[in-house]
């Protein structure tokens, strides 16, 4: 467990790194691919809404710092995303690649309504047009590109806990 | 459990991070985790700017056959220009030296430019913004204008020792006076209600004459000890459409940036000379 946090730790400093400085560059219409959004719901599939959580928060306080945004923004989307993602994980199967696509589906589309929700509350807003077919379409399209190979790096980084044995009545 | 103290958490950061001022505990504590993540951002761009610049490629390639017939056109007509502001130029300064005229700092003589490369861009779409690698150590200070060669960019909103951050004309919070070179006509900048990376220039009286085409440039005024924070004469953009209602106080005219925001690479950061 610990080696897993420090190594989640890591990650999310090189993928908060990544995100700001290639990332958050490459545009289409309004919308960026979001590197570290899918490794903390890739993480959180494998490890549950607990661990998910934690790592999504301390993503986003490291997103947060390094792109000099207002303190707790991102910790507080990505701490939902991961614990959301976590309970997706649990109530489907930890070993598959699929559930990545839809909780990566998912999570984008939450954390673009989420983040919609909290700037206009701090009074940036933008127009319903802009934000379906600029920000929430491309970057859905975008992270769903990304789902696959970013689930399979988490899942080499993160082993799949061994699944449970289950006991099999004889067969009469 | 521990879920829903990171929610908490999470949300009283943010109010103490609103409520706070600029140099605030945690203000202080995110600039001096950006100092510590600066070079590593540094050296993260430097890796990551062949595939930015691939990517700028490709996406520049799309339509560039039209670009380079408007272009043509373009030059052509700035050089018949160039020919009469050269002329104009050489009797304005001699006519200045007639009068004696005093001026207010313009641009670009009264600063001097702190060349520097954009490391970061947050990954919001709401806010404008990018991360500079110059930061107070190389005297840049917060509210400096920030410029490429095609004009003006944004202004400096936060600095730390090694970065700053540079809140760009684009977003919602950025308002700059301005006047259109050609009529003298003078409004306001800022981000047009639907498309985030275009401007509009508001608070135009609907009896001044503005054209298609015309200059926008800063208007740098001053008002007894206070000033505009950007110098007069910066480009700022070109009239893209210009239209009045009888119902309108002022017309409604829209400006296309002369910067390509989307592909900022390198910035200039203005610094007075005499501070």
């Amino acid at each position: 467990m610990t080696a897993d946090a420090i190594k989640a730790a890591a990650l999310m400093v090189v993928a908060a790194l990544v995100q700001v400085s290639l990332a958050s560059t490459i545009e289409v219409a309004e919308g960026h691919p979001d590197v570290v959004l899918v490794l903390v719901i890739g993480i959180a599939l494998l490890r549950g809404p607990l661990f998910g959580a934690v790592v999504g928060f301390w993503a986003g306080l490291v997103l947060d710092v390094v792109s000099l945004e207002t303190l707790g923004l991102t910790s507080l989307l990505l701490t939902l995303a991961g614990y959301f993602a976590g309970r997706l994980g649990d109530v489907t199967t930890k070993h598959s690649a699929h559930p990545s696509l839809v909780a990566v589906g998912l999570g984008t589309i939450g954390f673009a309504f989420g983040s919609a929700l909290l700037h206009f509350m701090l009074g940036s807003t933008i127009a319903a047009s802009e934000f379906f077919v600029g920000v929430l379409l491309p970057s859905v399209a975008l992270n769903l590109l990304l789902a696959y190979p970013l689930y399979g790096l988490c899942r080499r980084i993160f082993q799949p806990e061994p699944r449970e044995r289950r006991e099999v009545s004889p067969a009469v | 459990m521990v879920a829903a103290v990171l929610v908490l958490v999470s949300l009283a950061l943010i109010t103490v991070y609103f409520r706070e001022s600029d140099e605030g505990a945690l203000h202080g504590a995110q600039r001096i985790g950006l100092s510590v993540a600066m070079p590593f951002e540094v050296a993260g761009e430097r890796v990551a700017r062949p595939f930015r610049d691939s990517w700028g490629w490709a996406s520049d390639l799309i339509g560039a056959k039209d670009e380079n017939d408007k272009l043509r056109k373009e030059v052509e007509e700035l050089r018949q220009r160039l020919v009469q502001q050269q002329t104009a130029v050489s009797e304005n300064e001699r006519l200045r030296a007639l009068l004696k005229f005093v001026d207010g700092p313009t641009f670009p003589s009264g600063f001097d430019g702190v060349a520097t490369r954009v490391v970061g861009r947050p990954p919001s779409a709401y806010n404008q913004e990018v991360l500079i690698a110059a930061g107070s150590s190389s005297g840049v200070q917060r509210n400096d204008p920030v410029v490429t060669k095609d004009g003006l960019v944004g202004l400096v909103t936060d600095v730390t020792s090694n970065g700053a951050k540079v809140t760009l004309l684009t977003d919602q919070s950025s308002a700059v006076s301005a006047v259109v070179l050609e009529s003298g006509a003078a409004g306001i900048v800022r981000h047009g209600p639907s498309d985030s990376s275009a401007l509009i220039l508001d608070r135009v009286s609907k009896d001044e004459l503005v054209t298609e085409g015309d200059l926008v440039i800063t208007a740098g005024w001053r008002s007894g000890n206070l000033e505009s924070l950007y110098p007069r004469g910066i480009p700022v953009g070109t009239v893209k459409s210009v239209g009045q209602q009888d119902v309108d106080l002022y017309k409604r005219i829209q400006v296309t940036p002369l910067v390509n925001f989307d592909s900022l690479a390198e910035v200039i950061v203005l610094v007075p000379r005499n501070r």
